[in-house]
């Protein structure tokens, strides 16, 4: 097999694989960066979100307030060294991408402009409309084009993590165009592979997001933390799943359920004037905004359309004119997909899974515990998103820890040599081109990718959706347990090596069992309720005696993960009870 | 009642196999909110999984899955076939770029044409970055905003009858994000890309037909953005011919 030798190998190619490569590029240039994506930089799923990104931007605003929002937002399970941190250099993450040409939107006066988001006492989320995250990754893609020590491989698909020693040391990839493998040999690698929120059937992420990176950790020793935690957005259309950002509610929407009544007052989160309000009603968090939908569809409140039940994104009171300069890309959307002018006629939105708060465990340096590993933005579990994520926390979070994995990346890539048992790495690497050569050359199979992957999916929403019960996530475990046997007898119908998709969707699919199993088996070990994972079998409350802790999944083959807990570092903010709506302006009068 | 269906003919190519490009037809569910894209990947998970073609998001921003659809670039994901039923609905990979496979085309070319006109804001080397953001009024933000649009889906390459005679032309896409940091104020470059796009395979061989602009999904209005950067050329090259240049 090919090898291609690199200081730092860097896995996807989105924000926080950019950001990465441009730290490194800029603190350390001599060091050979080799950019690895399974798609065009600029296809990676950042580009879908809409919203904004945090960092305290006003007088009246402060750090310690969005420390706050944070650890209580995710219900005390964030580590509160590394929501300081965050909070800390967020702005001046920020400010790196306007010096970097990103086109926020901004104030008469000529500053940059915020806005409100859920769960966030004073407006700090930076925008660019409503296409941020759009406008942040060709931004950070187009400036990266400067550095000549980024070498890009594009469309080259990661198969596997390579371990020798004990520490990893580079990765397998497929050259999509031709099916060749190659073999990177790095002294460190990054891993920045996005989520997975593709293994819900209802969800709001784009098809590449495939938890393949999580995968590939997990199979290399590296351990998944937290991976029951998965967030529901409130607002996505009903059919396809379509983001319909929060920032539609920061911009003063409302929602409404059948008889048009703004329901989430009655789940403590009222009153609902004055109106707009931080940290009440449409600005609540997104777990118990998308509980509240649960509960509501409960007592027949919902809308029953096509592809299930709905309730209305009500944006008529905010004007033609506000829309179109807030919200262009949404009217579009809405116009295109659901056949809705959200001037005129409300957006019918349902709750989808968008976000996996979970993954590859890391400390405060973006360091895995597997030596030479680091991992970075929605594919890693730095502990900033506690049980629940806070709306525009997630870019910032790229850019604050991208910059952290490439400098401490560096750093280790810079104190060790690449290995002298090379031949025992290119053993492993020679096996994992057999693994993908069975796939292909299989004629005896049996199972389709689509039947495994639609199975998958519905016992996932079944089973670790909004609310759980012990016996319907038992019942999604075993379910895992069978499709992974089944998997075994996949069957492609293309076995060319030219651009096969079908290969791709295939090893996607093994990586989505690993993880949806890490995910399922997570959440029925944590006999609580915290944040977005919440359970109506008699663990309806936190339960911080016993579960203040993050889980830890390892993976263990055939067996199921093994399951441990670590715990959760507390600087300054004891839990407490999380209060939105009006007892959380009581409890700021305090 | 029966289910409706709708023909779906897809070129299909396969460089192991086969000699030359050919059709394949597939009868689809008619769903009237169904875009091309769904269509497609009903075939790929139940009908023929050998069909190649690239997407992701779904929503019309990560510009992966243009296509020519009944002769015409599109995305894909934001076509439906209920603008086609019930007629057949044709599915060609993007015009004027080399096929990969299938519905796949090769578009390394535009990359190398993007990195080439410096797609990144360039400041003198003694200008250091201010402590805080650059200010920038909505109106100064206005002058580039638009071409900041561009998702990268190259159905204007697809379109620009220059491109298909030319395919060293920048074309387009590149030239409109050159021209996005051109006119952002917080840039200094503009000299720097002006060299490299007045040239014969920069803005000069577009002959101004606006293809690129009628079929860009998002309204960036690339000729525009070329006829400017034509205007600013011929300034500069009158101003190379007055007798006392800055700093002389």
């Amino acid at each position: 097999m090919e090898v291609i030798k690199t200081d730092i190998a860097i896995v996807g190619a989105g924000g926080g694989g950019l950001r990465s490569a441009i730290a490194i590029a800029e603190q350390n240039p001599d060091l050979s960066i080799a950019l690895i994506s399974k798609v065009y930089p600029m296809r990676s799923h950042t580009v879908a979100a809409e919203g904004g990104a945090a960092a305290v931007a006003q007088e009246h605003d402060s750090i310690d307030y969005h420390f706050h929002d944070t650890v209580a937002g995710g219900d005390w399970l964030t580590d509160q060294d590394v929501v300081q941190y965050f909070v800390e250099h967020a702005h001046e993450e920020l400010v790196q991408l306007e010096h970097w040409g990103c086109p926020w939107s901004r104030k008469p006066d000529g500053h940059v402009n915020v806005r409100a988001f859920g769960g966030m006492k004073i407006e700090r989320t930076w925008f660019a409309a409503d296409k941020t995250g759009f406008h942040i990754l060709h931004t950070l893609f187009q400036t990266s084009m400067k550095y000549p020590s980024i070498n890009r491989f594009d469309e080259y698909f990661s198969v596997d993590l390579m371990v020798e020693d004990g520490r990893c040391q580079g990765v397998v990839a497929i050259e999509v165009s031709t099916g060749i493998m190659r073999l990177f040999l790095a002294k460190a690698v990054i891993m920045a592979t996005g989520g997975a929120g593709r293994v819900f059937r209802f969800n709001t992420n784009g098809s590449i997001v495939a938890g393949d990176g999580m995968g590939m950790a997990l199979r290399a020793g590296a351990p998944l933390r937290d991976m029951e935690f998965v967030q529901y957005h409130p607002t996505a259309l009903p059919g396809t799943g379509i983001l319909m950002t929060e920032a539609c509610r920061g911009e003063g929407g409302i929602l409404t359920n059948k008889e048009g009544h703004r329901y989430l007052q009655d789940y403590g989160m009222g009153p609902p004037d004055p109106w707009p309000r931080n940290k009440a009603m449409e600005l609540g968090p997104r777990d118990r905004i998308s509980q509240a939908f649960w509960h509501e569809r409960q007592k027949g409140n919902t809308i029953k359309m096509r592809y299930g039940d709905v309730v209305n994104l009500d944006l008529t009171h905010l004007g033609e004119k506000h829309l179109k300069e807030r919200l262009p890309f949404i009217c579009e959307l809405a116009e295109a997909y659901e056949g809705v002018n959200p001037a005129t006629t409300p957006i019918p939105v349902r709750p989808a899974v968008h976000y996996t708060m979970g993954g590859i465990k890391t400390d405060i340096t973006t360091a895995t515990p597997l030596p030479g590993l680091y991992a970075v933005g929605e594919c890693a579990s730095i502990g900033l998103h506690g049980a629940n994520r806070l709306g525009s926390n997630s870019l910032t979070e790229f850019m604050v820890f991208g910059r952290e994995a490439g400098k401490y990346a560096s750093e280790y890539a810079r104190s060790v040599d690449i290995s002298s048992n090379q031949d025992a790495i290119e053993k492993q690497a020679d096996a994992v081109e057999q693994k993908i050569m069975g796939l292909l050359k299989r004629k005896d199979g049996t199972e389709k990718i689509a039947t495994i992957r639609d199975e998958m999916t519905a016992t996932m929403e079944e089973g670790a959706g909004i609310y759980r019960l012990d016996e319907t996530m038992q019942q999604t475990c075993d379910k895992l347990d069978e499709l992974r046997e089944r998997y075994k007898k996949v069957q492609l119908d293309d076995d060319s090596s030219v651009f096969n998709t079908e290969l791709f969707r295939t090893i996607e699919l093994e990586s989505m069992l690993e993880t949806a199993r890490a995910m399922a088996h997570s959440a029925i070990n944590r006999k609580e309720s915290r944040g977005s994972h919440q359970r109506i079998d008699g663990y309806e409350t936190r339960d911080d005696e016993n579960y203040l802790k993050h889980t830890l999944a390892s993976y263990r083959g055939d067996d199921a993960p093994t399951i441990e807990y670590e715990d959760v570092c507390i600087t300054t903010s004891q839990p407490a009870e999380r209060v939105y709506g009006g007892a959380a302006e009581d409890d700021q009068d305090k | 009642m029966p289910e409706l269906t709708i023909d779906i003919e897809v070129l299909r190519y396969r460089p192991e196999t086969d000699d030359e490009p050919s059709y394949q037809t597939y009868t689809v569910p008619y769903q009237d909110d169904w875009s091309v894209l769904d269509a497609l990947n009903h075939i790929k998970d139940h009908m023929d999984g050998s069909i190649s073609y690239r997407w992701s998001c779904h929503m019309a921003v990560c510009g992966s899955c243009g296509m020519m659809i009944d002769d015409v670039p599109h995305l894909s994901c934001k076509t439906f076939l209920r603008d086609y039923y019930p007629n057949k609905v044709k599915l060609d990979p993007l015009a004027n770029f080399p096929i990969e496979r299938d519905l796949v085309v090769n578009i390394e070319g535009f990359l190398e044409k993007l990195e080439s006109v410096k797609p990144y804001l360039i400041h003198a080397p003694d200008d250091p970055l201010n402590e805080t953001e650059y200010l920038e009024t909505p109106a100064e933000l206005i002058r580039f905003k638009q071409y900041t649009m561009c998702i990268n889906c190259l159905l204007c390459y697809s379109a620009c009858p220059e491109f298909a005679l030319d395919p060293d032309f920048t074309g387009p896409a590149a030239l409109t994000l050159a021209h996005r940091y051109n006119v952002d104020a917080r840039d200094q470059g503009t000299a720097e890309r002006t060299r490299i796009m007045n040239t014969e395979k920069g803005v000069w061989p577009c002959m101004f037909v606006g293809a690129c602009s009628e079929v860009c999904p998002k309204q960036v209005d690339p000729a525009a953005a070329v006829q400017q950067i034509k205007v600013a050329s011929v300034f500069d090259w009158y101003k190379s011919l007055l007798p006392f240049q800055d700093g002389e």
